[in-house]
């Protein structure tokens, strides 16, 4: 039996990266007494995959790891007993969610199950300037960036091994707006294996066209920006964005 | 929420931020208000290398079980942080509370091998604390020293204010207790090390005077205050079968990949078997086992508190454990299925342990490994390593028979009496080994396969309480020239397809032999070699031997007074003072028996009267003997 488990991973966990991470789950699901299935052969490890890795430094509510079961509980006390095992700040497991069987084709042939990571279409994520990293002019940075957003075509130089490549991240970019107020900025991005746009590399390309007056000069804008994953999602049947976490069901 | 020492800046710019976090899984926090002693414990080296140590998780959980006591960790910062910090003016934090150590009652070295001794420097000079303890104020920390380098602590006597020698689980009730009596009372850091030197185990390098004669060997070496004793006898824990006694149900988990990432399990300390070269043998005698269900129960609780995928058995010599046979079958049992490694390290090769290997590991990609240390048999008996070529080839017939392919020899060069005659004998032997596989496995039975015999030698470095203390060590240049007459004789093997052969660096083996004998005079050149900038020692990627030889030649001094000389058998070494139950009369007669080439039975067959029996316990008076 396939399981969604949904964490947010926050705080000091943000300098945890993707290979340490895993290793992290497959002891707390070990300590959590999850009857995880194990892969055969010589040596045997547990069949989990991630949905889609998350840079250091950033945080996140809306992570996802699937997993292969022999057995499970319900849902409520599955998410009880892993965050009971979890004993570190930081991680928290949101949700624990039955994947369907893909079941069958319409000529009774046995659909092939999709991991997690190849599902992946995109995510929306929340950039927050960090304490002391504002920009002095702050009405003047909005314009800019509202004029960025406003933008139908935003190319980027791509350094390859062989030589460098424009190409325009704009068809990437679902949706890109900053709140004033709230001063927050707020990005829908194409994410996963077929296209993946990081918001960092937004910022990247705002900083070096339209934004240059205001560009912090740090070579990681992680630096100056807490950047937060808030949710991740596939593509639906109409080509709508849905929630991982949707695609699950509730074990009573 | 923990407010982290390193801003996210640093924490992105540098290696493996991971490493300085702290928040791992098991770790202990407490409110710092509410506690009578904090208490920094240090592994001298990064965190990787520091987090594999079972000494410290030991201490850590021993500390942390009194309510008024809070015990952190603190490792070195690698070498990128430690710029940052020097340039930033970030004081050393330990990782629990990232508080800075400068405002910790205690901190806590261990001192594992010589080649971290920079290091010790560097995290007291980041911590803040002045290096020599002559210049500490009322403010700063005590700086305590254990581990199996307080067997000779004299080149480091000038920067630590007490040592605790032998077995940490015995003696810190009495120092926490004084240290606290001190503080309620108003007491002076004078008062306390007046104190502390009362305690047993603890020596106060302060408290001691040296004087030298004219040829530079000891000729005095004496306590200057009242309660400084003559001679400090090591501590040492005789309950260890004792089913009570406290060991680590929580290890704490490191996030990142670490050394040793495991439960580890110690079933015994101390070792039967007195091979002279063996500092470990000698000073952890006699040798004590721990209660089987004990066991048991730990290794469930750790494996369960932590997660871990992998457990191994800790000890000198696993096969020598009275109820090994059990343990391994109960650990199979229980764990292996459960997609749980078992890693048997230390394991005489016989049938016994085959079998059980086979059970754990692959076969294919495992080797076998023996320690055979020297090329022949007269040589292995003058260093009373009782493994005779016979065991061996029988060992690896069995081995090869059973599906291995793949054997490690290790070996040491520079031993005394060592003849030409030895050296070639470690390409000898490797070949026997080799040729043992063509002779047991018919060639339409090796599907294609070869067999793989690596064989690795170190330099021997004489160590202080083995009886091959008195041996001169050589120059490094000698050192490549017996490596290189065993390569060539590799080469010149009927097998040499098969064999491979490797050895060591000589520069380092030199360094490690003017600590490990060293005096207080070698504490000049440690801090001169600092102030250049050597750090981390034992890596090879920041190890600088001409810092090191500038460093002499700044001090004036001439390494080889350390390394070369001969010792005569009246001479006072600087680490006499230390009682470790066995007698420097027992180690006179085995370097006689060495020099003759006489065997000495182990423990179990026979007791050689070493003095440990002293200690009242352990293996001395098991009904064997």
């Amino acid at each position: 039996m396939k399981l969604r488990i949904k964490f947010s991973k926050k705080e000091y966990m943000k300098f945890i990266g993707h290979l340490d991470l895993m290793r992290f789950f497959q002891k707390a699901i070990r300590r959590a007494d999850i009857d995880i299935a194990y892969s055969t052969g010589y040596s045997p490890h547990q069949v989990m995959s991630f949905a889609a890795p998350l840079g250091v430094g950033l945080t996140s509510d809306g992570e996802y790891l699937d997993i292969e079961v022999n057995s499970a509980d319900s849902s409520e006390a599955m998410k009880r007993r892993l965050n009971a095992a979890l004993l570190t700040h930081g991680i928290e497991v949101v949700s624990v969610r039955r994947i369907p069987d893909p079941g069958f084709d319409a000529q009774g042939n046995a659909l092939k199950d999709r991991s997690a990571m190849a599902m992946v279409a995109g995510a929306d994520y929340d950039l927050v300037f960090k304490e002391g990293h504002e920009p002095k002019d702050w009405d003047g940075f909005c314009d800019a960036f509202d004029a960025f957003c406003a933008l139908e075509q935003i190319t980027v130089l791509k350094a390859t091994k062989k030589s460098s490549l424009t190409a325009d991240i704009r068809p990437m970019i679902k949706s890109c707006r900053l709140d004033r107020k709230s001063r927050v900025i707020t990005m829908s991005l194409s994410t996963g294996s077929s296209a993946n746009l990081k918001p960092e590399l937004v910022m990247e390309a705002f900083y070096k066209g339209i934004g240059s007056d205001w560009d912090p000069a740090v070579e990681s804008y992680q630096y100056s920006m807490q950047i937060n994953r808030r949710e991740t999602y596939a593509l639906g049947e109409n080509g709508e964005w849905i929630a991982l976490e949707a695609l699950g069901e509730v074990i009573e | 929420m923990r407010k982290l020492a390193l801003s996210d800046e640093i924490l992105l710019q540098i290696d493996k931020p991971a490493r300085y976090i702290g928040g791992e899984v098991n770790t202990v926090m407490k409110d710092p208000a509410k506690v009578d002693i904090r208490f920094a414990m240090c592994f001298p080296d990064v965190y990787e290398i520091g987090m594999s140590h079972l000494g410290i998780q030991i201490l850590y959980d021993m500390f942390n079980r009194h309510e008024n006591i809070w015990c952190e960790r603190v490792y070195s910062p690698w070498t990128d942080l430690d710029k940052i910090m020097r340039s930033r003016h970030i004081p050393l934090f330990a990782l629990e509370s990232q508080d800075p150590v400068r405002e910790f009652d205690f901190l806590g070295i261990t001192i594992q091998y010589e080649m971290c001794y920079t290091n010790i420097l560097q995290v007291l000079d980041l911590s803040e604390i002045p290096l020599y303890s002559s210049d500490r104020t009322e403010e700063d920390p005590i700086v305590i020293g254990g581990g199996p380098c307080t067997y000779n602590p004299e080149p480091l006597a000038d920067f630590f204010d007490l040592f605790y020698i032998g077995e940490g689980e015995t003696a810190y009730d009495q120092l926490m207790k004084h240290y606290i009596d001190n503080k309620k009372r108003g007491g002076s850091r004078q008062d306390f090390l007046a104190l502390a030197a009362t305690v047993p185990g603890i020596y106060v390098p302060s408290f001691y005077e040296t004087e030298y004669n004219e040829d530079g060997t000891i000729r005095r070496f004496y306590p200057t205050h009242p309660n400084a004793k003559p001679t400090v006898r090591k501590e040492i824990l005789m309950n260890m079968g004792d089913p009570d006694i406290c060991y680590p149900e929580k290890p704490v988990v490191p996030f990142i990949k670490v050394t040793q990432d495991r439960v580890v399990l110690e079933i015994q300390r101390g070792c039967t078997r007195g091979c002279r070269f063996c500092q470990a043998g000698m000073v952890y005698r006699p040798v004590r086992e721990r209660d089987l269900e004990f066991l048991k129960d730990k290794a469930y609780k750790m494996l369960k508190n932590t997660g871990h995928e992998e457990i191994s058995l800790s000890s000198l010599s696993s096969s020598d454990f009275t109820h090994l046979e059990e343990l391994v079958t109960f650990l199979i049992e229980e764990f292996h299925g459960k997609g749980i490694n078992i890693s048997l390290p230390s394991l005489r090769i016989d049938a016994f342990s085959l079998d059980v290997m086979k059970k754990i590991q692959d076969v294919r990609k495992s080797s076998l490994t023996f320690a055979p240390e020297a090329g022949t048999q007269r040589l292995r008996d003058v260093i009373n390593k009782g493994l005779t070529e016979e065991v061996i080839l029988n060992g690896a017939a069995q081995a090869f028979k059973g599906g291995w392919n793949k054997v490690k020899l290790y070996f040491m060069l520079g031993l005394p009496t060592e003849t030409e005659e030895d050296m070639e004998g470690i390409a000898v032997l490797a070949n026997e080994v080799a040729r043992t596989y063509f002779d047991t496995i018919p060639r339409e039975e090796r599907k294609g396969q070869r067999v793989q015999v690596t064989a690795s030698s170190s330099f021997f470095i004489p160590k202080p309480f083995t009886p091959l203390q008195w041996a001169p060590m050589f120059e490094k240049e000698e050192y490549l020239h017996r490596a290189r007459i065993v390569n060539r004789k590799f080469k010149e093997q009927l097998n040499h397809k098969s064999l491979k052969y490797q050895w060591h660096e000589a520069d380092v083996t030199v360094l490690e032999g003017v600590f490990a004998r060293g005096d207080r005079r070698t504490a000049r050149v440690l801090l001169r070699a600092y102030e250049l900038g050597c750090l981390y020692d034992s890596w090879s990627e920041t190890f600088d031997n001409e810092k090191w030889m500038q460093a002499f030649a700044d001090c004036g001094m001439d390494y080889h007074f350390y390394t070369t000389r001969e010792r005569s058998l009246d001479e006072i070494f600087p680490w006499d003072f230390i009682d470790t139950g066995v007698t420097k009369d027992f180690l006179k007669r085995e370097w006689k028996n060495a020099m003759e080439g006489k065997v000495t039975p182990n423990c179990h067959e026979r007791c050689s009267g070493c003095g440990a029996k002293s200690f009242g316990g352990g293996v001395c008076f098991e009904a064997a003997n």
